[in-house]
């Protein structure tokens, strides 16, 4: 019987976002291949997740608990999940394309001599084969990549699999995972790490984004946008012409040379629509453009684009949003 | 300190893509650039040189054209160059691409390596953390701040609203991402001592190895169905934006 394994992905105890759907279309994978399908959780303090995670319907989880876990790190978790799957050597290995699994996902598939198809965007079990699609050059292209043979791991671009309902708990065996690390692994020291104080949630997970560009004219207008996505529960991104004025941080940047987003709504707001801005935000499923030029090329993509000064636009955008949404 | 930097050529973010007769991705009429999370890359390397000294070596996986990149990353002031070019390596997946790098870099001398956090053609971000894994070293990826004391690196990391200050102990394989530093543009000086520097240039069989089996496979490539423009409304806020509120909720149901 073949095997999928799920890395879950948990930050201070609790699950981030995009593990549910990677759990969720593992179990769906699993039974279309007639596999076995597992969960691993590493971390410190672990075991309150295994309710949770056992809801989405693993056959089995590995729990990994010990303090060298309590934060990420690419040498400590990288052994330690490692280990467990050199053991168990599954067919298929699934991940979150986060900023952890981005950095743990090619050590693991060195590991384990393994193929590894990253950012993916969908997936299909075909042929008892799960066939996985990637977009390649910012997503003017898709590769459809297969195993070569052996185990063969795939990273999901956040939202692209679409939301999943746990399928009920069949009550895993539970596997508690002696913990014993490399010292070779444990070579790298965390010496802070800087939470971003914006209380939003995270740009490459959001559901909802609102995005300025260089027509926000300044940095204290962007103030206009993120009253808005907190009545929308969305982030806040940026076109590089803002990033670069100094006006919004990098980590905010969408693009070809920042991030890659696909939300459900993403709505541009002074964003001419350059070839490399559309890279990153091309994928979202509904897109918006507010922009006062009629010729600006966001409008050839938007689903719906008001013509119009943001200035004026905005404040009346957030009051009719606040009556719909109630906040 | 001796620093070698991973470049690879890709497509200029302006192209258009489009597919062969047999359906692979085609280069005809594309400029090619160095992939510009690697310029970064190269950026620190020459800035580390000019603080401490020592040499920065390139070391790039490609066709003959690649050595237009190497050439620039030899302008802006690196040192020497190898290119690893190879018919056999036109089928590769980032396991293979990853032990050839590390068969090239064995017998080097290095400090650091760095290299561009991912390539923005492929997209994958796989090569850096691969190759950390082959040579059993210890990595700090997507770093956009990066001072050396001794012996080590002090790094930050971008995480996921969260910024890592991470101390690695050299060597290592470190990633850059934007914000690292602004790359200079070669002058013409550096252009022409370029032409100079050494440029080796090696095949598989050079380096002891033969074409290995891809653990990856792909298939097939596709296009993406052009986005239709939608809905375009001009005039007074009250209205426009009934509108799209109207259609935010009863159209596409997004909120
Ligand atoms: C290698 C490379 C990588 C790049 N990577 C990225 C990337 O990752 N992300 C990215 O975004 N760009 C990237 N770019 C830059 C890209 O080419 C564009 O320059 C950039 O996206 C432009 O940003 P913008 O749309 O905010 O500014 P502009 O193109 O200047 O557009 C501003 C828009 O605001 C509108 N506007 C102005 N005032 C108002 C108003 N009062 N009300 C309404 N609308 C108004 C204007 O009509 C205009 O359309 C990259 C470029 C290169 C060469
Ligand atoms: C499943 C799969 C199969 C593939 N098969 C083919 C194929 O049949 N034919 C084909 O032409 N390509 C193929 N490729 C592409 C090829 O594997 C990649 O071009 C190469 O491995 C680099 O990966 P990347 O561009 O994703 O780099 P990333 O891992 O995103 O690159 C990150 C960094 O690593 C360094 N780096 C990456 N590649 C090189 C390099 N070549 N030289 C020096 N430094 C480098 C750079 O510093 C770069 O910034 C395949 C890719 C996949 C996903």
């Amino acid at each position: 019987m073949g095997k999928v394994f799920v890395i879950v992905e948990q930050k201070n105890g609790a699950l981030r976002k995009a593990t549910y759907e990677v759990l969720g279309a593992g179990r769906q994978f699993a039974d279309q291949l007639g596999a076995e399908f597992a969960a691993v959780i590493a971390g410190q303090n672990v075991g309150g997740l295994v309710d949770e995670v056992a809801s989405y319907g693993p056959d089995k989880i590995f729990v990994a608990d010990d303090e060298k876990l309590a934060n990420y790190t690419t040498g400590a978790y990288s052994d330690v999940i490692g280990k467990i799957l050199l053991k168990e050597q599954p067919d298929y290995v699934l991940l979150s394309h986060t900023a952890v699994g981005k950095d743990l996902a090619p050590r693991l598939a060195q590991k384990l001599e393994a193929g590894l198809a990253s950012d993916c965007t969908a997936a299909v079990v075909e042929a008892g084969e799960l066939v996985l699609t990637k977009p390649i050059y910012a997503g003017k292209a898709f590769a459809t990549v297969k195993s070569g043979g052996g185990t063969m791991l795939a990273t999901f671009r956040p939202n692209a699999l679409g939301s999943f309902t746990p399928a009920g708990s069949k009550n895993p065996e539970v596997v508690q995972v002696p913990v014993e690390i490399d010292p070779e692994a444990l070579r790298v020291l965390i010496r802070e790490i800087v939470e971003k104080a914006t209380g939003r949630v995270e740009l490459t997970e959001a559901e909802i984004i609102i995005s300025g560009g260089r027509g926000m004219k300044g940095p204290e207008n962007f103030a206009m946008l993120e009253e808005i996505a907190d009545i929308l529960g969305a982030a806040v991104g940026a076109s590089r012409a803002a990033v670069d004025s100094g006006w919004r941080e990098h980590s905010d940047q969408v693009g070809q040379t920042g991030k890659t987003v696909s939300p459900i709504l993403y709505i541009a707001v002074g964003i001419s629509g350059a070839i490399q801005h559309l890279a990153g935000m091309g994928s979202s499923k509904v897109i918006v453009a507010i922009n006062k030029a009629p010729e600006a090329n966001i409008f050839k993509v938007a689903d719906f684009g008001i013509v119009g000064d943001l200035f004026q636009v905005l404040p009346v955008l957030k009051e009719e949003l606040q009556k719909v949404v109630g906040k | 300190m001796n620093i070698v930097v991973l470049i690879k050529q890709t497509f200029d973010t302006e192209a258009k893509i489009q597919l062969t007769g047999d359906g692979k991705v085609s280069d005809q009429g594309v400029n090619l650039i160095i992939n510009p999370y690697d310029e970064f890359a190269v950026e620190e390397a020459i800035r580390i040189k000019e603080a401490k000294g020592g040499e920065v070596t390139i070391v790039s996986m490609g066709g003959d054209k690649a050595q237009e990149a190497i050439r620039q990353a030899l302008a802006m002031g690196a040192d020497k160059a190898v290119l690893i070019s190879d018919p056999a390596l036109a089928e590769v997946d980032h396991y293979v691409a990853a032990k050839v790098l590390a068969k090239a870099l064995e017998g080097m001398e290095y400090d650091l390596i760095l290299t561009g956090w991912v390539a923005i053609d492929d997209q994958s971000a796989q090569v850096p953390g691969r190759l950390a894994e082959i040579l059993g070293l210890p990595q700090a990826n997507v770093v956009t701040k990066l001072e050396l004391e001794d012996g080590k690196a002090v790094c930050h990391r971008e995480g996921d609203g969260a910024v890592e200050v991470l101390e690695v102990p050299l060597p290592a394989v470190i990633t850059a991402q934007k914000g690292l530093n602004e790359p200079r543009y070669p002058s013409l000086k550096g252009i022409m001592q370029a032409k100079k520097k050494e440029l080796k240039k090696v095949t598989l069989q050079d380096l002891g190895l033969s074409a290995e089996e891809a653990k990856a496979k792909i298939v097939g490539y596709q296009l993406p169905e052009a986005r239709q423009a939608g809905k375009v409304v001009e005039g007074e806020p009250a209205d426009t934006v009934r509108q799209l509120v109207e259609f935010l909720t009863k159209e596409a149901k997004v909120i």
